[in-house]
């Protein structure tokens, strides 16, 4: 590649912890939870260690993790927190205030099934839970990617045009405790990369335009009541801030890429040129999906697959866009909805092609719930089933569960 | 309410107050208010003390004055005046 910066053996979570490290933010405040912990563990090493200035906060609960974060990024400082499936559902609270007050905290969920019965290991449904929240969420397939996405964060969360928290989800024990050869960057190229966190102006309840974060010397009031009269209109501030995040990650994505060679956007597309059957997911599951459509496409069968890299705010024209040629779409979904007709990535794919002329096959397959394994075999299974629609031109059962036991 | 309000576009984001709180009236959620016989008050000012909104002034000349403006008519002020000089009366 000939960039700078070392090649370090790193597991999902200390690839996390790593490039905070480099971010360097003023404020952590964390509760550890698996299997998040390590992230934690290692950010509290730095800190003990006098490797970084960071305020390590060691709180007593999720929710006041979220709190303390919402209270530093509120006084202007860069605040980090990470957590996993009940510790992201104990925040829930906070995460709305977080996001409605637009403060650009970033957070790493290294995602973890919900309780009960309890489980430690991958599903997504403590994100997708949150996935109304107002926060930005983007899902990372290994731990480049999530390592990529703790230093992209910052940029994407504090624009002016988004300010708007962002959480980025790598999967538990499947990344998070597997170690892989992650390439870095110098601290230097990662500190010039954020840069400083910058204010836009508001006007004051003093009638002056100071900047957004409160300053005893400019005084603010940040998310006091707002009954009928304006709470309406302050949600559809958040509507717009998350339109315009699409084309921030997007200009994010490709300055990063300047600086590391790897380029990021939305969504990846994988072999889908002359594809007629294809599969939709995120998450790491999309790295054996890969090497599935690899193999496949060595027999000539015409497959491919498209990885959501960013679900919140979802890319429905560009979906549309990579997927208009092919047939049959199945989507992989590693969360429930109880009682939809489908697990939460199904209901925006589906979604989004209502008002395209030519509607594909969309079926749904749910996968991997509290860590269930997902082998190669069983995507080509998938695949299996996604070209027997093609033949018969119709989908019969709507949603499957994969790698379950009747 | 027949004041316009501004829209999504004209108002600052966070939820950041842009007027001062004495623009929200808050007198309009009283169902009894309190009233004064000025002739039993001796201006021991506990009213002004308790009251939770501030909406008992005391007057340059020594009086008090009610303001209804914000006054939200918990009647504190009628519970804690010792000379019975303050009446509650509904709205």
């Amino acid at each position: 590649m000939g960039m700078r910066g070392k090649v370090l053996g790193l597991t999902g979570d200390e690839a996390v912890a790593y490039a905070i490290k480099q971010v360097e933010p003023d404020v952590v405040a964390a509760y550890p939870i698996t299997p998040q912990t390590i992230i934690v563990e290692r950010i509290s090493e730095y800190v003990a260690n006098g490797e970084i200035k960071t305020e390590y906060i060691a709180v007593e609960s999720e929710h006041s993790a979220m709190s303390a974060c919402i209270g530093a990024a509120a006084v202007g400082a860069r605040a980090f927190t990470a957590t996993a499936s009940a510790g992201l559902a104990f925040m829930w609270e906070t995460l709305y205030i977080a996001a409605s007050c637009r403060l650009p905290i970033v957070m790493a969920i290294v995602n973890r099934a919900l309780s009960a019965p309890i489980n430690i290991h991958c599903d997504h449904s403590d994100s997708m839970g949150a996935r109304d929240s107002g926060w930005i969420q983007i899902y990372c397939e290994n731990s480049q990617e999530a390592y990529d996405a703790a230093i992209q964060a910052w940029k994407i969360a504090e624009h002016p045009d988004v300010l708007l928290p962002v959480m980025f989800c790598l999967d538990g024990f499947v990344l998070s405790h597997t170690l892989e050869n992650v390439h870095t960057l110098p601290d230097e190229d990662v500190k010039e990369f954020i840069g400083e966190r910058k204010f836009v102006k508001v006007r004051s309840h003093e009638g002056r335009e100071v900047p957004f974060v409160l300053d005893p010397e400019n005084p603010i009031t940040i998310g006091p009541l707002d009954l009928y009269d304006f709470y309406f209109e302050h949600k559809r501030q958040q509507v717009e801030a998350m339109k315009n995040a699409k084309k921030v990650i997007v200009d994010v994505g490709r300055e990063y890429g300047k600086i590391s060679g790897r380029e990021y956007g939305l969504l990846e597309p994988y072999k889908l040129e002359s594809a007629e059957v294809a599969i939709v997911g995120l998450g790491s599951t999309m790295g054996t999906a890969k090497v599935v459509v690899d193999k496949l496409r060595e027999k000539g069968r015409k497959v491919g697959l498209l990885k959501i890299r960013a679900f919140r705010p979802f890319p429905y024209e560009e979906v549309i866009k990579e997927l208009e040629h092919v047939e049959v779409i199945g989507v992989l979904d590693r969360s429930l909805s109880f009682g939809a007709q489908g697990g939460p990535l199904f209901l925006e794919i589906r979604s989004a092609f209502y008002d395209f002329e030519r509607r594909p096959l969309i079926s749904n397959y749910v996968y991997g719930l509290g860590g269930r394994d997902m082998p190669p075999d069983l995507i080509m299974q998938i695949f299996d089933d996604l070209e027997k629609i093609k033949e018969k031109g119709r989908v019969d059962v709507l949603l499957k569960f994969i790698g379950l036991r009747e | 309410m027949t004041e316009r309000l501004p829209g999504w576009r004209d108002i600052p984001i966070g939820g950041v107050a842009f007027k001062p709180s004495e623009e929200y009236k808050t007198g309009d959620w009283r169902v009894f208010r309190p009233v004064l016989n000025k002739e039993k008050c001796n201006r021991c000012y506990l009213c002004h003390f308790y009251c939770p909104e501030g909406a008992i002034k005391v007057l340059d000349t020594g009086d008090i004055e009610i303001d209804y403006d914000y006054c939200k008519g918990c009647l504190i002020c009628v519970n804690e005046c010792p000379r019975g000089a303050l009446e509650s009366v509904q709205e």
